[in-house]
């Protein structure tokens, strides 16, 4: 602010600021100790259920990411050490507990459970109000494979959403897998899967409908090609698709009484290439975006050096935060 | 879960009518909406009204569920989170490389020498993918007017641009020398109303399905 404008709101009580970074932020006592509220309820519920808080390094090495095959390098800020190898700030929290874990952990017993609350740095050019330093708070349950380990995750993400104050959410549960396996069946393959599942990922369903009608697929293929890539509801629309997975892990998220919170989106798919079976995002009518993700990714710790089922989600604490705040004020 | 509002967020200028008359066709009140050109809020009948390359920044952050707006604003704005769900099938235009009348060669002949264009543009993204993707070096400079001048007044080798009817670009003197391509109205939903409010999204998005179908097919 200039001076002349400091001036005109009130002279010398308006401080001039020194700035910080585009899409960073300064933290102040009162949103911090509601910060730390939010976060001790969730990693209590966390620790409760026998997960361990771990945190990675804020740098890892370059060569870290590439041998996790991550495909969404162009947001990572990187930084040339003194050697000359590159490093990195920290991404996400799933490549570097995969790599602690395949490590650290090469003999113990699994299932390996892992919670943690880290900032992540996305290079990004912020324009609309996006952060490239947020907290995220999550979990990653290795050795256990799906649907048992789903279960877990999923049961365990609603709980930490009701302890952290959040009452009306849902989340979207999807299977990359089905998906592929019902286009395959349908006989597209190669570039042909390529160009459909590109619209996919950047939820382009006119796109999606251009680039299936321009295949080979017959009439009714082609319809319900057309039906799952929208199809969105409960137990029936599994059992109408034939969802086999799914509907496994619908029956064991009922048992845990945690069905109602779930919605299934057979055509959702997460822009990160490592996820092998069910994904899911979570929704709430308080907030515009998603308040986190996750999924299963049961081929990413092996590149590390130990073949390791896995499953992890995190949450973006600040916008669980606003999502809290936005329902009490609604509510008041 | 059924009832819920679907908050329609409707892109200002060429598009508005017709946006409008999509809205009526599926039960929206627009009457006022139509009457009142320098109101942007009608919190009553569950409409926003914007510039139409803010559609997407609205619908993207939750404020309006769903949002029409051209196919030229989506890819320009490609690294959204939105849904794009529906062909609308109005506001049809092209994106297009224009040079001025008789410079088609320059052009081409600046290439040769200098190894790169000059480009001038409201859709830097688009066209440093277009010509990106045909293999020619550009220097891109970003334009918020009339794209036009920046041909004319010789700041530019060839503009990108959108046209719907070529008239500007007529009366200006250029000539369109490549077709990038053709645009029209989308419907897109915002991800969290897609499942949140997924059978009222679904409603809305079959009912303007037919709409179109059945405008286009009369």
């Amino acid at each position: 602010m200039s001076s002349e404008e400091s001036t005109r709101l009130g002279g010398a009580s308006v401080p001039e600021t020194i700035p910080v970074p585009m899409g960073t932020r300064d933290v102040l006592p009162e949103e911090m100790a509601e910060l730390r509220e939010i976060s001790g309820r969730a990693l209590k519920v966390f620790t409760q259920a026998g997960y361990g808080e771990i945190a990675t390094p804020a740098l890892e090495y370059e060569e870290t990411m590439r041998l996790a095959g991550t495909d969404f390098a162009e947001n990572v800020y990187r930084v040339p050490d003194k050697d000359g190898q590159v490093l990195t700030l920290r991404f996400d929290s799933t490549v570097p507990i995969a790599r602690l874990a395949a490590t650290r952990y090469r003999a113990a017993e699994p299932p390996l459970r892992f919670c943690y609350m880290q900032h992540v740095y996305r290079a990004i050019e912020p324009k609309r109000a996006e952060s490239r330093q947020f907290l995220q708070i999550g979990m990653e349950l290795l050795g256990l494979p799906a649907q048992a380990g789903d279960a877990e995750a999923v049961e365990l993400l609603v709980s930490v959403l009701r302890e952290s104050g959040l009452t009306d959410f849902k989340i979207a549960v999807g299977d990359v897998n089905f998906f592929a396996e019902r286009l395959a069946t349908a006989g597209i393959t190669g570039a042909e899967k390529e160009r459909v599942v590109h619209e996919m990922h950047t939820r382009d369903l006119v796109g999606y409908r251009r680039e299936l009608a321009a295949t080979s697929v017959g009439k009714a293929d082609l319809e319900s090609l057309e039906r799952l890539a929208i199809a969105r509801g409960g137990r029936e629309l599994l059992e109408a698709e034939g969802a086999e997975q799914l509907i496994k892990l619908d029956s064991l998220l009922a048992e845990a009484g945690v069905a109602d919170n779930v919605i299934y989106d057979l055509g959702l798919v997460r822009p990160l290439s490592y996820y092998t079976g069910t994904v899911l995002e979570v929704f709430s009518p308080s907030s515009g975006f998603p308040l986190g993700g996750g999924g299963r990714y049961d081929n990413l710790v092996g590149r590390f050096g130990r073949e390791l089922a896995a499953f992890g989600f995190s949450l973006n604490l600040e916008r669980l935060h606003l999502a809290v705040l936005a329902e009490q004020e609604a509510g008041a | 879960m059924a009832g819920q509002r679907v908050i329609a967020a409707v892109p200002r200028g060429t598009l508005m009518g017709k946006s409008l008359d999509l809205l009526e066709g599926i039960g929206y009140d627009v009457a006022e909406v139509r009457e009142n050109d320098r109101k942007l809020f009608f919190d009553k009948q569950g409409i926003i009204t914007m510039r139409p390359s803010d559609v997407a920044t609205y619908v993207e952050r939750g404020v309006a569920d769903i949002g029409i707006v051209g196919k030229d604003v989506l890819m320009e704005q490609s690294d959204r989170d939105l849904y794009e769900v529906l062909d609308l099938d109005f506001g049809a235009c092209r994106m297009i490389v224009a040079v001025v009348e008789g410079n088609e060669h320059a052009s081409e002949e600046q290439l040769r020498r200098r190894g790169t264009l000059r480009v001038a543009t409201k859709y830097p993204k688009i066209a440093q993918k277009h010509f990106g993707q045909t293999g020619r070096q550009v220097e891109l400079v970003e334009v918020k007017g009339s794209v036009e001048l920046a041909a004319i007044a010789g700041m530019a080798d060839a503009i990108v641009d959108l046209t719907a009817t070529g008239i500007t670009l007529r009366e200006n003197g250029l000539v369109v020398t490549e077709e990038i391509v053709d645009c029209t109205a989308r419907l897109i939903v915002n991800p969290g109303a897609y499942r949140l409010k997924s059978e009222e999204i679904d409603r809305v998005v079959a009912e303007l399905s037919a709409l179109v179908s059945s405008n286009s097919g009369g």
